[in-house]
């Protein structure tokens, strides 16, 4: 049984947008998903349906087995949602907002207490549990929409941007405590526009555009489809030009700072030793842009191109 | 063994009942909270304006007036001046929580949630109900310091101000469904409901009108409201009793499911 299966799911705004064309999609229990796309391409609709904040023009989709046309109660028990506005009452506690949270999804209040305790420590909210929630900083905000939706311990966990806006810190601590979350046997499906994010964090990934599911794949796949990676090395003395290695394509960037292309076939033994050969010694080295953003792009620009 | 396929297999799942039934109280948990928290806004104001009624209307003028409808003035007003009290709160207690709750975003907490749209309409409409009675119950006690008032049938005064207080809370409902800004939270209460309000029986009966204004009177849904509540404490009405429950009731069932079908269709809810 599949965590979520969506067949056919179109939706048209009134304003005559097509937002979903047709998707289909399955994501397996226990998984951590990435569900990515440029602005506009129909993430943020597709989760809405998902979530019933959207009502779908055509298809179907399930939950755990739940329909959501017929078994929407029990679909929607199955599913917490981290949205990528902030959407609690900023009058009230965090405490008060993750109760209530728990109690409209059936948890009497006796056992929301303990787990309210439990996951707003874990985020790091306990000391503010009774303070104004709009007084809580911007990370806070974000931890506490997290505890919220983890509140009824849901099998399916819908994240939209999660860390937009948070520090890289913070940030890191929230990968590390979803990953414990996604070890526990809760699945994941994450939208987010860090694409590191979503590289070291999820092992399934589909890539959305225009309404359409344009790739789905392991994302180990995925990167190992690249036909190109860009490295950025950084020298440890100044050259006056780019040095010239067989078989390589070096770019000078500034007299210590050299861009090498190593495409799929190459390896960095090759270049690594060539540079040694030349005198050339390497202090650093790190990816120009992340992995998983150059086949996002390259998806998509294809995708822009043909369509 | 077999996979087990959805909850109710795995023998985990709560009823649906018990998670209905936890969601609505925690509704009206989350109204009680917010009547109490800014309780200023809520409670205070009814019973300041109740207090000027009695002592501009009952004591001032009353004198002058005397008695109306077999009962001294402030006594015969005291009935209505609590029944609009309920009306306008549970009213302005829907109208104000969903709206805010649709402008703050925190809305889509209930809208994720597995509770049914006719809960998420029950949770409202109760909350509006609560704070009318709360309110009701101070606007009373501060009657009492003005006025004696003898209670003929509480099961009838309890009726009348339960159906009132439903009707108007889920009438603030679908005003916050519909508004898409503050000036359409406002704009029903101060220029549909205040006047039929004041034109509701609340200060006089509709006995001393010429025929065509009582004509008018009785197109009034409040006139039949204030006076089904008073005759519940009085003994005297100026509508048949029964027609005043009857429309009561309809005007409840009829808004509940306007309400209900709003909310299926998400309309200002869902796009």
């Amino acid at each position: 049984m599949q965590a979520l299966s969506v067949r056919g799911l179109t939706k048209t705004y009134r304003n005559g947008v097509q937002a979903l064309r047709g998707v289909d999609l399955d994501v397996e229990r226990g998984d951590f998903f990435a569900l990515l796309g440029p602005n506009g391409a129909g993430k943020t609709t597709l989760i809405g349906i998902i979530t019933s904040l959207v009502n779908k023009t055509a298809g179907s989709a399930s939950v755990f087995g739940y329909d959501l046309d017929t078994q929407l109660e029990r679909a929607k028990s199955c599913i917490g949602v981290v949205p990528q506005e902030l959407n609690f009452n900023m009058f009230e506690s965090p405490l008060t907002i993750v109760i209530n949270q728990a109690g409209f999804y059936g948890i009497p209040r006796k056992v929301a207490r303990v787990r309210a305790e439990k996951y707003l420590r874990q985020l790091q909210l306990w000391d503010k549990r009774n303070s104004m929630a709009r007084g809580l900083s911007g990370g806070m905000k974000r931890r506490l929409m997290i505890a919220r939706a983890l509140m009824h311990e849901p099998r399916l966990l819908v994240l939209d941007e999660p860390t937009a806006g948070v520090d890289i810190e913070i940030r890191r601590s929230m990968w590390e405590f979803l990953n414990e979350i996604n070890a526990s046997g809760t699945t994941i499906i994450l939208t987010t526009h860090y694409l590191e994010e979503a590289e070291s964090l999820c092992r399934n990934i589909a890539i959305i555009d225009n309404g359409h599911i344009v790739e789905r794949d392991r994302m180990s796949n995925l990167l190992r489809g690249l036909r190109t990676e860009t490295f950025i090395l950084n020298l440890r003395d100044p050259v006056h030009a780019a040095p010239i290695i067989a078989g390589y394509a070096l770019t000078l960037l500034d007299d210590h700072t050299v861009e090498a292309q190593v495409s799929k076939e190459q390896n960095l033994n090759g270049l690594f030793s060539q540079l040694a050969a030349s005198g050339l010694e390497v202090l650093s080295m790190r990816n120009k842009v992340n992995r998983l953003e150059e086949v996002f792009m390259r998806l998509v620009e294809h995708r822009g191109t043909n369509g | 063994m077999a996979e087990l396929t959805t909850l109710e297999d795995a023998g985990v799942a709560p009823s649906l009942n018990a998670v209905r039934w936890t969601g609505f109280v925690t509704i009206i948990i989350r109204e009680y909270s917010r009547i109490v928290r800014i309780w200023g806004q809520t409670l205070v104001p009814s019973a300041v304006t109740a207090i000027l009624y009695f002592v501009i209307f009952g004591s001032l003028i009353g004198r002058r007036v005397g008695q109306m409808g077999g009962f001294d003035y402030p006594q015969f007003i005291a009935p209505g001046l609590i029944m609009m009290s309920v009306i306008t709160n549970s009213y302005g207690n829907s109208v104000s929580s969903f709206f805010g709750a649709k402008f703050g975003k925190h809305i889509e907490e209930l809208l994720v949630s597995p509770l049914p749209n006719w809960i998420i309409v029950s949770g409202y409409a109760s909350g509006g109900l609560l704070r009318g009675l709360m309110v009701g119950g101070v606007v009373t006690v501060v009657s009492l310091i003005f006025a004696h008032l003898p209670v003929r049938h509480l099961g009838l005064v309890i009726a009348a101000v339960l159906l009132t207080s439903m009707t108007f809370s889920l009438g603030g409902l679908i005003n916050a469904v519909f508004a898409k800004n503050f000036d359409q939270v406002n704009w029903i209460p101060a220029f549909i409901l205040t006047p039929l309000t004041y034109f509701g029986g609340v200060f006089y009966s509709v006995s001393m009108l010429p025929a065509w204004a009582r004509a008018l009177s009785h197109g009034n849904p409040i006139l039949y409201m204030v006076n089904a509540f008073r005759y519940g404490f009085l003994g005297v009405s100026d509508v048949s009793v029964p027609s005043a429950f009857l429309i009561m009731v309809t005007l409840a069932v009829g808004l509940f499911l306007t309400a209900l079908i709003l909310m299926n269709r998400g309309v200002g809810i869902r796009e």
